[in-house]
């Protein structure tokens, strides 16, 4: 299936006086970087594959401001928050499903603060109550049956939020070999972008994170590092062509996983 | 009463008066920090210290040292009902006061000798880890000096004052058997009973002297452990439990919203507010609060009682990312700059008045920039530490006052701002772009 996939946006939706079920909440990586872009694609596949009604802000999307609050901009994280919830909250909105850990986090636990509530979901929560529900169906496993994959756990999924389990059901449908890494999980490494690290050069040290982080996932030799955050899938692709695995080992995002092995 | 019962009574009130006045000044200087609402949930923090400081639940994520810390704990507060026969003896001059309770005596004496012995030989694998074996985290910069000496102080004291008690029951025992007089035979002691050997060559007498003296050592040194506490990293033993109890209950990502900041948000985008408009009249003409934090004052209670709960276990440190990759960072060294901080900031205001300014502050004369800018936020320092302490609300406070005070942050992230603030997103694209992924199926 590779038909082209009508991707409405919320102007669009209320001009024909519909409104979605959830709205797909894109972020700033799955909407300019060519690598998130996969990603965000295979999220709309599914989410279209399983008949979700969603729509996008297109163009009246703007940073939640994650990376200005981490760096300790709280004026302009503000200034980002209000403007987004004014549109939210002008289109009626109630659930979002994001692309991005660190969207999610800020959407769901701290625009309360500001007036904006809504339920928030990761992508990968989203894809397994769709499954759960049965308007999703996987037929094996695909090209990743048997094939061993670990899972890199996004701070601000995981540690942030709690959610371990949700991306790792998802990859237990997909029949593969599950290996952990020695720090998975609460104790899961960082891969060195959060904290708004991802738009500067890293302080000096003797290591950069990610090929820390790298490391240790190769060390299972595993066919695929998943993960579910688009910097964590930059860190972890640069870490593997550090190491000069690119053969063996591909990074994905657990959607992508998904969308591949549903044909999508 | 003897005269030994008087001096014991004068020093157990002279200690205890000691102990509540240095306890009062820690109170006080955590009290200079920012007010901060943490009585809600009531009924989820009883339940977190339950299961966090009083079951050791995250010390278990290391098994050895925390199997191993346990011991020492549950020592720690046991060993407690016999200090309190202890002082009764002390203050009455009676001897084994709770003897009376029979069988139970038996029991409650055969464990706390069992328990004395698996703090003793604890103690004794944590000073061997600790000096010579090499785990990182107990090497590190920040662990030089003083700190050093404080924990392996901590350590000796506690075999000390457990060799004194297992060998002021041995004695005893031995007395009990001789049938010497005072010397009720009452309680059990598995422990003590073998160390017999030792004591067996001494005359009546000279048990009598060896058990009356470790009777004192024993007490006197708990005494002026008890005062040894406050100077030193070991007071988490009594703050763990309040430090829990006021841990932040919202999930671990959720920064705090700056409310103040939120005021000038609003009237920036009020399009009816009127930008020449005096400023609302305040009752107090205390100069302007600053926005995040650049000295302990600045920073919430709560983050200064986390510095005083703070026992330099390294944790954080080792679970910190940043610190794996050789960065400056290390969590534990906040934690310890901000109590060192604040601890200076007292002594001035002891010496000098509450206005006293010494020019210097936390962020700069102890926290550096580098230090500061090497932080992910990820998290894993406030999920490591034993009793929730958080060093990343710190880290944070202290960048908001960097950017929005001083606009001093790392060039680049100047240009992540300035393209949040024009295009909507941290990179240089335009914002008619965002859609362009939907066109390329």
């Amino acid at each position: 299936m590779n038909e082209a996939i009508k991707v409405p946006t919320m102007a669009e939706m209320m001009a024909s006086g519909d409104s979605p079920d959830v709205l797909f909440w894109v972020g700033c990586s799955g909407s300019f970087d060519d690598r998130a872009k996969k990603i965000t694609k295979a999220i709309a596949k599914i989410l279209a594959k399983a008949k979700v009604k969603f729509a996008v802000l297109g163009t009246e999307e703007g940073c939640t401001g994650d990376p200005a609050k981490r760096a300790g901009n709280e004026f302009l994280y503000q200034m980002q928050a209000m403007m987004n919830i004014q549109v939210l909250d002008a289109y009626e909105i109630k659930k979002i499903v994001t692309g991005c850990p660190h969207c999610f986090n800020t959407i769901k636990n701290e625009y309360p603060d500001l007036g904006g509530n809504y339920e928030v979901v990761h992508h990968t929560q989203l894809i397994q109550s769709l499954i759960d529900e049965g308007r999703l169906t996987l037929q094996g496993g695909g090209e990743f049956k048997g094939k061993r994959i670990t899972f890199h756990d996004p701070c601000y999924l995981g540690r942030a939020n709690d959610e371990y389990e949700a991306p790792r059901s998802l990859l237990e449908k997909l029949d593969a070999e599950l290996v952990e890494m020695k720090r998975c999980k609460s104790k899961g490494l960082c891969c060195g972008a959060g904290g708004a690290q991802m738009f500067k050069d890293a302080e000096p040290g003797n290591k950069e994170v990610n090929v820390e982080r790298t490391e240790e996932a190769l060390q299972e030799k595993p066919a695929v590092i998943a993960t579910g955050c688009p910097f964590c899938n930059t860190m972890m692709t640069d870490g593997v062509k550090h190491f000069e695995k690119e053969g063996e080992t591909q990074v994905f995002d657990v959607a992508e996983l998904i969308a591949k092995a549903a044909d999508l | 009463m003897g005269i030994g019962n008087i001096v014991f009574i004068i020093i157990l009130l002279a200690a205890s008066a000691a102990f509540g006045y240095q306890a009062s000044k820690i109170r006080r200087n955590i009290l200079l920090g920012k007010d901060l609402d943490r009585n809600d949930r009531k009924k989820d923090r009883w339940i977190l210290m339950i299961k966090v400081a009083l079951g050791q639940s995250k010390m278990v994520v290391r098994p050895v040292a925390g199997i191993m810390h346990i011991f020492i704990y549950a020592g720690f507060v046991i060993i407690n009902i016999e200090v309190l026969e202890i002082v009764i003896d002390g203050i009455f001059g009676t001897h084994r006061a709770f003897a009376f309770l029979g069988g139970f005596y038996d029991f409650l004496i055969g464990s706390f000798e069992i328990l004395a012995f698996l703090v003793l030989f604890s103690c004794v694998v944590f000073f061997t880890r600790r000096n010579a074996i090499n785990i990182k985290r107990f090497h590190s910069k920040e662990m030089k000096g003083w700190p050093k000496s404080d924990a392996n102080l901590i350590l000796v004291v506690e075999v000390l004052l457990m060799f004194a008690f297992l060998s002021m029951n041995s004695t005893d025992y031995l007395l009990q058997q001789r049938g010497a007089d005072h010397y009720i035979a009452a309680g059990a002691y598995p422990i003590s009973s073998l160390m017999t050997p030792m004591f067996e060559w001494m005359s009546t007498d000279g048990l009598i002297i060896y058990e009356r003296s470790a009777w004192w050592f024993h007490i006197v040194g708990i005494l002026l452990f008890l005062n040894y506490l406050p100077i030193s990293k070991h007071f988490h033993i009594i703050l763990a439990f309040p430090n829990v109890f006021y841990s932040k209950l919202q999930p671990a990502g959720k920064f705090t919203n700056m409310d103040r900041v939120t005021d000038e948000v609003k009237l920036m985008m009020d399009p009816t507010a009127d930008p020449f408009a005096a400023p609302p009249p305040t009752d107090s003409d205390a100069a302007p609060e600053k926005f995040g934090a650049k000295d302990v004052q600045d920073l919430t209670w709560k983050n200064l009682m986390d510095a005083y709960s703070c026992t330099e276990c390294g944790r954080c440190t080792s679970n910190c990312p940043a610190n794996n990759t050789g960065k400056l960072l290390s969590p534990r060294k906040i934690m310890m700059d901000t109590r060192d901080r604040l601890e200076e900031v007292g002594k001035n205001i002891d010496k000098h008045g509450p206005e006293y300014n010494d020019g210097k502050a936390l962020l700069g004369d102890y926290i550096s920039e580098e230090e500061l800018w090497a932080c992910t936020t990820c998290n894993a320092c406030t999920d490591a530490c034993p009793v929730n302490i958080n060093p990343l609300e710190i880290i944070v406070d202290l960048r908001r006052y960097l950017v929005m005070e001083e606009s001093k942050n790392p060039s680049e992230l100047t240009g992540m701002f300035t393209n949040v603030e024009n295009n909507g997103a941290p990179w240089a694209f335009p914002q008619a772009d965002r859609l362009k992924w939907a066109e390329e199926f």
